[in-house]
C-alpha cells in the first residue's frame, strides 16, 4: 500500500507509560461478561423454576417444546437425539447467545477483556501474529446480520410475555414480577433497536436517505438507541439474567412476588 | 496560584533516547504544551516539538502524554495529577525523528491510495448539484478530523502489530467513510477497503473514537458502517443471490 517503511517498537504484554488503573474496565467486562454466560449456561440446563404463575423465564422463552400443558408445542419431541441434554432453554437461547456475542459493541469489549487484543488502549500485547476480522474465525462475525432476524422475531414474543405476566388466577394485577419483565423486555428492545447492523440496514446503507422519508425516520430512530449502545447492552445482559433469578427464586419458594395492587 | 510539576520527557533521534525529568512551574490554565515550551525556553533550547495553532485545530503537537495520545495544546495541566511526574513521549505508531518529532508522512502516502471523489453527472443546467442537508450532515461529522494522527497512533493494529502495508488506519477509513457516503460521489471504494486498506482488521476496540479531539465517532459511524457495506457485498449470500437476481445493489 506504502512505499513507506514504518518501524515498530512492540511494548510487552501489559506496557504502558499510562500511570491510571488501565485495568479495571477489562476486568469488570470479564468478570460481568463471565459471570453471566456461567450463571446462564447453568441455568438453561436446569430444565425447571422457570416458570412462576403468569410468568415465563426471559430464558426460556419461546416455550416451543417443554412442559406439554405450556409449551407451544407439547412435551420433547420424539426426533430428539436422546444423547443430547432437554431442556426449553437449550432449544432457543442460541439466538440471543449468537446475537450477542457478535454484536459490535460486546466484540469490542471482550477482545479486549477475554483476549487482550489489546488489554486497553495503549497497552501492550502478549502476541505478536494478528489477522483481526480478516480472515477465519472472526470472518464468521459477519453472521450477526442473521441473528440480528431471530432476535427481532423474538421481541413480538417477548412482549407477549410480559402481557401474559399482568394477569394472575384473579385476573389483572401488578407484581413485582410483572414490572421486572416489563423493564427487562423494554431494555431488551432498547438494545436490538440500537444495533449497528439494524441502523445500517434501515438507511445507513443508503447515500441519499432523504428519498425515502420512512426510512430516513427509522434510520434516526437506530441511531438515537445506537448512541446509548453499551449502555443497552449492559442494562439488558443484567436484566436477563435477573428476570430468571426471580422467576427461579419466586418458583422454589425462597422468595415472595410482592404484589402491588 | 503556581506549583512544581516535574515532566519526564522523551529526548533522543530515531528510537533511540531515554526520559529525562524536567521540573518547572505551572500556574493555571497552562495546557501541557505551555509547560513544554517554558522547558524549552528554560532548561532545554534544543528540546524539538512540533506545534503550531495552539487551538486544537492544525494537529501539529500530537504526543502521548502519560501514556495516551492527545494533543499537547488541549490537555489541561488541572487534568493531570501534579503530585506524580508527567510523562510526554512521541506517537509510537510512526518513525521516531528526534524527541517529541514524528514522521508521519505515511499518513500522505496512504491518502492518495484511496479512490478520488468521484461527482455523478450535475443535477441543474449550470453544472451544480443539488443535495439535501439531511444527506451532507452525515458525512459532515468526519470533515471535522484535523489529521493530528491520536488515532492511528492509538489503533492497536498499526501500533502493536505493525501492519501498516496492509491497513489504512482510522484516520483514513473515515475518510473514506467521508467519500463512500457522500450524496453525490459514484466511485465504489468497497473493493479496495476489503482487499488493499484492510477494513478487516479493525476489531471494534474503540480507542480511536476515545482519543479523538475532535469527538468524531470513528467507530460507530464511519468504520462500522463502512465494515456494513463490505458484509453487504461480500460476506451475505442472500443479499448476493437478491442482486443477481435482481441485478440492483440489493438496498
Amino acid at each position: 500500500m506504502s512505499t513507506i517503511h514504518v518501524p515498530v517498537t512492540r511494548n510487552g504484554f501489559g506496557r504502558t507509560s499510562r500511570p491510571d488503573a488501565w485495568w479495571v474496565v477489562p476486568l469488570l467486562t470479564f468478570l460481568g461478561l463471565g459471570a453471566f454466560v456461567v450463571y446462564v449456561t447453568w441455568a438453561a440446563f436446569q430444565g425447571v423454576h422457570y416458570r412462576f404463575g403468569p410468568y415465563l423465564s426471559p430464558l426460556y422463552s419461546p416455550e416451543i417444546f417443554g412442559d406439554p400443558r405450556t409449551a407451544w408445542f407439547g412435551g420433547k419431541p420424539d426426533w430428539f437425539p436422546s444423547f443430547l441434554p432437554f431442556t426449553p432453554a437449550l432449544l432457543v437461547l442460541w439466538a440471543p447467545g449468537g446475537f450477542r456475542f457478535s454484536c459490535y459493541y460486546y466484540r469490542g469489549a471482550y477482545y479486549k477483556a477475554f483476549w487482550a487484543d489489546p488489554p486497553s488502549c495503549a497497552v501492550g500485547e502478549p502476541r505478536k501474529s494478528y489477522c483481526g476480522e480478516a480472515s477465519f474465525p472472526l470472518i464468521l462475525q459477519n453472521i450477526h446480520r442473521y441473528f440480528l432476524v431471530v432476535a427481532l422475531i423474538f421481541l413480538p414474543i417477548l412482549w407477549h410475555d410480559v402481557w401474559e405476566g399482568f394477569w394472575f388466577d384473579t385476573g389483572f394485577g401488578v407484581r413485582a414480577g410483572s414490572l421486572i419483565l416489563l423493564v427487562n423486555t423494554i431494555l431488551l428492545t432498547g438494545y436490538s433497536l440500537g444495533c449497528h447492523t439494524l441502523r445500517h440496514q434501515i438507511g445507513g446503507i443508503l447515500d441519499q436517505l432523504s428519498r425515502r422519508p420512512i426510512r430516513k425516520q427509522g434510520y434516526r430512530m437506530a441511531s438515537c438507541f445506537n448512541r446509548s449502545h453499551m449502555l443497552w447492552a449492559w442494562t439488558s445482559l443484567f436484566s436477563v439474567a435477573f428476570s430468571d433469578l426471580y422467576v427461579r427464586l419466586c418458583s422454589m419458594g425462597i422468595w415472595t412476588d410482592w404484589r402491588i395492587f | 496560584m503556581s506549583t512544581q510539576v516535574t515532566f519526564r520527557i522523551w529526548r533522543g533521534e530515531k528510537g533511540a533516547g531515554q526520559l529525562r525529568d524536567y521540573t518547572t512551574e505551572i500556574s493555571s490554565g497552562m495546557v501541557v504544551l505551555d509547560a513544554v515550551h517554558r522547558i524549552q525556553a528554560t532548561q532545554a533550547n534544543d528540546l524539538a516539538c512540533r506545534w503550531n495553532c495552539k487551538a486544537g485545530k492544525c494537529g501539529s503537537c500530537s504526543a502521548e502524554v502519560n501514556g495516551k495520545p492527545r494533543l499537547m495544546c488541549m490537555t489541561r495541566m488541572s487534568d493531570l495529577p501534579a503530585d506524580k511526574p508527567i510523562t510526554i513521549e512521541p506517537l509510537r505508531a510512526f518513525p521516531h525523528l528526534r524527541d517529541l518529532v514524528t514522521d508521519v508522512s505515511w499518513n500522505y502516502d496512504v491518502k492518495k491510495k484511496i479512490r478520488k471523489y468521484q461527482p455523478r453527472k450535475p443535477d441543474n443546467p449550470d453544472g451544480t448539484w443539488s443535495m439535501e442537508q439531511d444527506d451532507i450532515d452525515r458525512v459532515q461529522e468526519f470533515r471535522k478530523c484535523i489529521e493530528c494522527y491520536l488515532c492511528q497512533d492509538v489503533c492497536h493494529v498499526l501500533r502493536e502489530h505493525g501492519l501498516h502495508p496492509d491497513f489504512i488506519g482510522p484516520r483514513f477509513l473515515v475518510y473514506s467513510a467521508a467519500l463512500e457516503m457522500h450524496p453525490a460521489d459514484t466511485a465504489d471504494r468497497l473493493p479496495d477497503l476489503k482487499n488493499d486498506l484492510g477494513i478487516g482488521y479493525c476489531n471494534i476496540t474503540k480507542c480511536c473514537t476515545k482519543v479523538c479531539p475532535e469527538s468524531i465517532a470513528i467507530t460507530d459511524n464511519a468504520i462500522i458502517p463502512l465494515k456494513e457495506r463490505v458484509v453487504d457485498r461480500y460476506y451475505d449470500p442472500i443479499k448476493r443471490i437478491f442482486r443477481a437476481i435482481t441485478g440492483s445493489g440489493g438496498d
